[in-house]
């Protein structure tokens, strides 16, 4: 009895206290509804325009001179782009397949306790996170202009920066993105499934694929999202070792963006917020499947 | 169960792609960049091998050098506070919603996130150029138009703009996870409302902040594409410094010295800022 009387002070209080709070201070909810509303538009406005802005027939300039769809065949018949797009969805491909193997297995052995060695691991494995983009680019240029240099010299394999080099770079640091991401879907693992498997006489082999593996799928995926999409988007790392002739989607609208101003980016602009935002959603709806199921 | 020795043994062996890779392809580029900063430059601009101390010291007499670094220092501490006074409002306002608007506002934030970053720069050239949008806008009213186009304010507003939801996003994780009846239970202890949230909130939220700041201000003061593409002359960044050196106009032994210095001053400055909050956050909560 004198709980229920207990809860039920508790509870007016709570309805209570609530409108209390707000009527003692009217403008901070109106500040906050106003800064939200600030926020959202500095984030959206930018974009909006890009993508109307790509059907404004004016060629130069930012006046509106009426709907056209030209700049969208004009992509279409841009040869040059579409080399550069292919190039960079197999270089996401490829290095997101190698890091999210690497990634994984480093999750799985900073799971494990106590092994020497691990400390500087786990500490060594941010760095490539925290390190400028810009110095790791120059620091990978430096090191592969001089091994290539080494490997001509000494065994006259003539190699050129190029696909190759790339992969490495995106591979090299998209590891730790996998790990962290990995790491947390571990953490939430339940480590009794793993002894209850092995009781029921489980090999460690069986237990890892049929039990953690599956469990542990989700993180994986979206360690690897993570790790596509930084390869997509990478520009710096990119720009430095890829050596002369190759280009990426993000070096080929560099080129182009670093002179001047033009509807057909405003395109390709759109083109890409679409392929990102219909991606993201994809495997927004694949986690809830997941979850749901 | 295993043995400790068998599973010591599998960790290793599991570590090992990722000590390799990134031994080879992430510590021997630095390693050799530290090699690289104490040689002379060669005739085409990279390294000739003798050792000098001469980089280093014509670094520190370097005007220009110390100016660009001031001025990638300021422009990353601006936008690193401008985010965090947007975000922190927007994340609480985000947090204190219903529970089935919050997942719908927290993808409204990570959309323009998912463009690609180049994108949302070119964005603001066509918003700034002097023909652009904001100025034939600001002309179709009457008014006077803005040149900041080529200039470092046009490198700030870019940067907040690209930075934000890496501030948003780990302010939100913190004030979601937010008990709000500590706040009620402060204001019925007799706290105003700047004592509770001095007290109560931003201590909790500290780790948030800690993670936003790092996550926006590394990859702000190590710019290159925004400050190359909106910056001009008036907003040239370390960044752009190290192209300078290692492309344009080659001279790797300086370069090499430039990184090094620049990233030695950046760990420092994180790992004092990791202190100090940490030292803020166990004073308010001992034990």
């Amino acid at each position: 009895m004198a709980k229920t009387l207990a809860d039920q002070h508790i509870q007016t209080k709570r309805r209570r206290s609530r409108p209390v709070a707000r009527r003692r201070l009217p403008w901070g909810a109106w500040a906050l509804t106003l800064n939200a509303v600030v926020a959202y538009t500095f984030l959206y406005a930018p974009i909006i325009i890009l993508v109307l802005f790509s059907f404004n027939a004016a060629k130069f300039g930012a006046e509106w001179q009426g709907f056209t769809t030209q700049w969208y065949s004009d992509l279409f018949a841009d040869r040059r782009l579409q080399a550069a797009a292919i190039t960079s969805v197999q270089i996401a491909g490829v290095s997101t397949v190698i890091a999210t193997v690497i990634g994984t297995l480093a999750a799985l052995a900073l799971e494990k306790q106590g092994w020497g060695g691990r400390r500087a691991f786990d500490s060594g494995l941010y760095l490539p996170v925290i390190i400028p983009d810009i110095v790791m680019a120059v620091s990978l240029l430096g090191f592969f202009t001089l091994a290539f240099r080494g490997l001509q010299t000494w065994l006259g394999l003539n190699i050129q920066m190029g696909l190759l080099t790339v992969i490495i770079a995106h591979v090299a640091f998209n590891i730790s993105f996998v790990t962290v991401v990995v790491r947390t879907s571990l953490a939430n693992f339940d480590r009794r499934l793993e002894e209850a498997a092995a009781d029921l006489g489980a090999t460690p082999w069986q237990t890892f694929w049929r039990i953690k593996l599956p469990l542990i799928a989700p993180g994986i995926i979206g360690g690897a999202l993570l790790a596509f999409t930084l390869s997509l988007d990478d520009f710096v790392v990119t720009f430095f070792a890829r050596g002369p002739g190759l280009n990426t989607m993000t070096t080929e609208v560099y080129g182009r963006i670093k002179k001047f101003i033009s509807p057909e980016i405003n395109a390709i602009s759109t083109l890409m917020l679409l392929a990102s935002s219909s991606l993201v959603l994809a495997s927004l709806w694949m986690q809830r499947r997941q979850t749901s199921s | 169960m295993l043995s400790a020795r068998t599973e010591h043994r599998r960790a290793w062996w599991q570590a090992s792609p990722a000590m390799i890779w990134l031994g080879l392809f992430f510590l021997a580029p630095l390693v050799l960049i530290v090699l690289y900063s104490f040689q002379s430059r060669a005739s085409d601009g990279t390294v000739a091998w003798t050792w000098t101390l001469e980089n280093y010291a014509k670094l520190l007499r370097d005007g220009s050098f110390w100016r660009t670094l001031w001025l990638s220092t300021w422009i990353a501490l601006v936008v690193t506070l401008i985010t965090l006074l947007i975000s922190y409002p927007l994340a609480y306002f985000m947090a204190t919603r219903p529970k089935r608007w919050r997942s719908a506002l927290l993808f409204a934030v990570m959309l323009p996130f998912w463009t690609n970053f180049l994108v949302r720069i070119y964005a603001w050239k066509v918003l700034l150029g002097n023909n652009g949008v904001i100025n034939q806008v600001l002309a179709g009213v009457g008014l006077e138009p803005i040149a900041i186009i080529n200039s470092q304010w046009a490198v700030l507003l870019a940067l907040v703009y690209g930075e934000l939801p890496y501030m948003i996003l780990p302010l939100y994780a913190a004030l979601e996870r937010f008990d709000w009846t500590q706040m009620e239970a402060a204001h019925d202890l007799g706290a105003g409302r700047v004592q509770a949230f001095t007290r109560i909130m931003l201590p909790q939220t500290l780790a948030g902040i800690t993670a936003g700041a790092i996550l926006v201000f590394v990859p702000t003061v190590g710019t290159f594409a925004v400050s190359d593409i909106l910056g001009g002359t008036d907003g040239f960044m370390i960044g752009n410094l190290l192209d300078l050196h290692f492309r344009s106009t080659p001279n790797w032994p300086y370069g090499a010295a430039i990184s090094m210095l620049f990233m030695l001053l950046l760990l420092g400055a994180i790992a004092l800022y990791l202190k100090a909050t940490r030292e803020e956050t166990d004073g308010e909560n001992p034990g």
